[in-house]
């Protein structure tokens, strides 16, 4: 059969490398991405290299937005729901951007660069959407909004040793740099790069963004993969990137947020500065607190020999669907089957049992506390025994 | 990566080994290689009754679920219980690890299914090498 050409998909400038090192690509919001490295030991064992040592994703298919000038503060103020003037320069937050009825356009991760200057860094499936919703909604402030999606292969070196790994290739002293903070520096011989202690597995972890030629994003990833070898550091997949991310219930955007999920339901309150002046959303979500949650997410974890998957209903024990499942896997590092769903309140309390419909059987479900897996505080001992 | 020649193969990719009246039943080592890392698998209980082309079962692998399809009708004899507690043996040696045993009901059922060598042709067709 003649090979059908797709202009639409997508791929990162480390495709090739990929493909050499024998991953499994698949689609992935329009990209083509490595879902495992079979070769490497495939999803389970990328999953349980990040929880004991390192494991190095390519995530360059996320999305960057730099807003600058005297109106950025302002501008990212107005467009996300966390408060980015509590940033100093070298620190990162969580947020979210926001439609006006308090739903989801994204979530993002926003970077004070400098005085005047912030990066958010974007979900892949939703770069366009993001960068058109960014550059309408800051219309009306002094700020330059430019997007640099394609500018970087930005390379995540998750784990408890991705410390190790990333010290052995940069001048910078990366003890210095506290969790959700960055800094720039010299990395395989690249200066001035980013360096981000940011992640999207649970553990601790850093981002890299270095330039996206080909050949250097190919040294680069070549180099960190061959420091992690005597940390039995894995190259990681998307597959890895989910089960990872479910199991400390990092929310994925279709999944457990979306444009018709609000904040308070995705149990992202903490994130929300709703007494910071202004945002978009902000009154819609005034109004749907006082108006009581008709839905929450939850942990499930499977008391049934079963697995929980996306879409999956959820009913209570008469039968009744009463919500679905947005993420379900087995969960590689806790043995257990685990889901995040939306049930109404009233049966979202830790012990409560449901039922999922697997297959047309309605299996029991405990809701238990979340997230599931979270990694162990390191200890003045613990840094010791190293 | 060369399949057994005694056993024969569907287009869903499981395998079939007759041996008389009776059967036994897995996945072909293309099928485990394409889901990955298999955690679950579903099996119908002894006395059961499978129909070729027909559901009988389901696997799941952490990224994947997949339907079983019976290569042949019969009646489940036997069924394979350390694959209950030990899924990854699939992984391990797809072309040798049974899922189901089976009599079956028309032994003759089965001279419609691939040889070894049509399948692995399928194979390469389908991964598109």
């Amino acid at each position: 059969m003649p090979a059908v050409d797709v202009p639409t998909i997508r791929k990162t400038v480390l495709n090739a490398v990929h493909r050499q090192m024998g991953a499994k690509m698949v689609e992935f919001n329009g990209w083509e991405m490595p879902v495992e490295y079979p070769a490497a030991g495939g999803i389970v064992a990328e999953h349980m290299a990040v929880r004991t040592g390192v494991g190095v994703f390519d995530v360059s298919h996320m999305g960057d937005i730099r807003l600058s000038g005297p109106g950025a503060l302002p501008a990212v103020e107005h467009i996300s729901m966390n408060d980015a003037a509590r940033l100093a320069v070298g620190q990162a937050q969580y947020s979210a951007m926001l439609y006006p009825q308090g739903t989801f356009v994204d979530d993002v991760i926003v970077h004070r660069l400098g005085e005047d200057d912030y990066l958010l860094v974007i979900n892949a499936g939703t770069r366009e959407k993001d960068f058109n919703w960014v550059h309408d909604h800051t219309r009306e402030f002094d700020c330059r909004v430019t997007n640099l999606s394609d500018d970087f292969t930005q390379i995540a070196i998750q784990g408890r040793k991705a410390v190790d790994l990333l010290q052995k290739l940069t001048d910078v002293d990366l003890s210095a740099v506290k969790v959700y903070w960055l800094t720039r520096g010299t990395v395989c011989g690249l200066k001035n790069i980013l360096i981000a202690r940011t992640g999207y597995t649970g553990e601790d972890g850093f981002e890299v963004y270095v330039p996206s030629d080909e050949s250097t994003s190919t040294r680069v990833w070549r180099e960190v993969l061959a420091a992690g070898k005597e940390f039995g550091a894995l190259p990681c997949g998307l597959g890895a990137r989910n089960t990872l991310r479910l199991e400390a219930k990092l929310p994925l955007y279709g999944h457990e947020i979306s444009d018709t999920i609000n904040v308070w339901e995705a149990g992202l309150d903490r994130f929300c500065k709703t007494q910071k002046p202004e945002f978009i959303g902000q009154d819609a979500l005034e109004r749907a607190r006082a108006a009581g949650l008709k839905r929450t997410l939850v942990g499930l974890e499977m008391v049934d020999r079963g697995i929980a998957r996306d879409g999956y209903k959820v009913r209570d024990e008469a039968g009744h669907e009463i919500g679905y499942v947005t993420s379900g896997s087995p969960a590689p590092f806790l043995k257990k089957n685990i889901a995040l769903a939306y049930v109404p309140p009233e049966h979202s309390a830790v012990a409560s049992l449901v039922k999922v419909e697997i297959r047309g059987q309605a299996l029991t479900a405990q809701v238990v506390s979340t997230p599931f897996y979270k990694r162990p505080k390191k200890t003045g001992c613990q840094t010791r025994r190293e | 990566m060369s399949y057994p020649t005694d056993l024969k193969y569907t287009k869903e990719h499981e395998w079939i080994k007759v041996d008389g009246s009776t059967a036994t039943i897995g996945i072909t080592h293309y099928a485990q290689e394409s889901l990955g890392d298999i955690v679950f698998v579903e099996l119908p209980q002894p006395g059961a009754q499978i129909t070729a082309g027909k559901t009988f079962g389901t696997v799941e692998s952490v990224k994947a679920v997949s339907d079983l399809y019976a290569p042949a009708s019969g009646t489940v004899a036997e069924v394979n219980g350390e694959l209950a507690t030990a899924p990854e043996k699939i992984n391990s040696d797809a072309n040798h690890t049974w899922m189901v045993k089976i009599n079956l009901k028309d032994p003759s059922e089965v001279k419609a299914l691939l040889s070894a060598l049509d399948y692995e042709k399928f194979v390469s067709e389908e991964a598109g090498h």
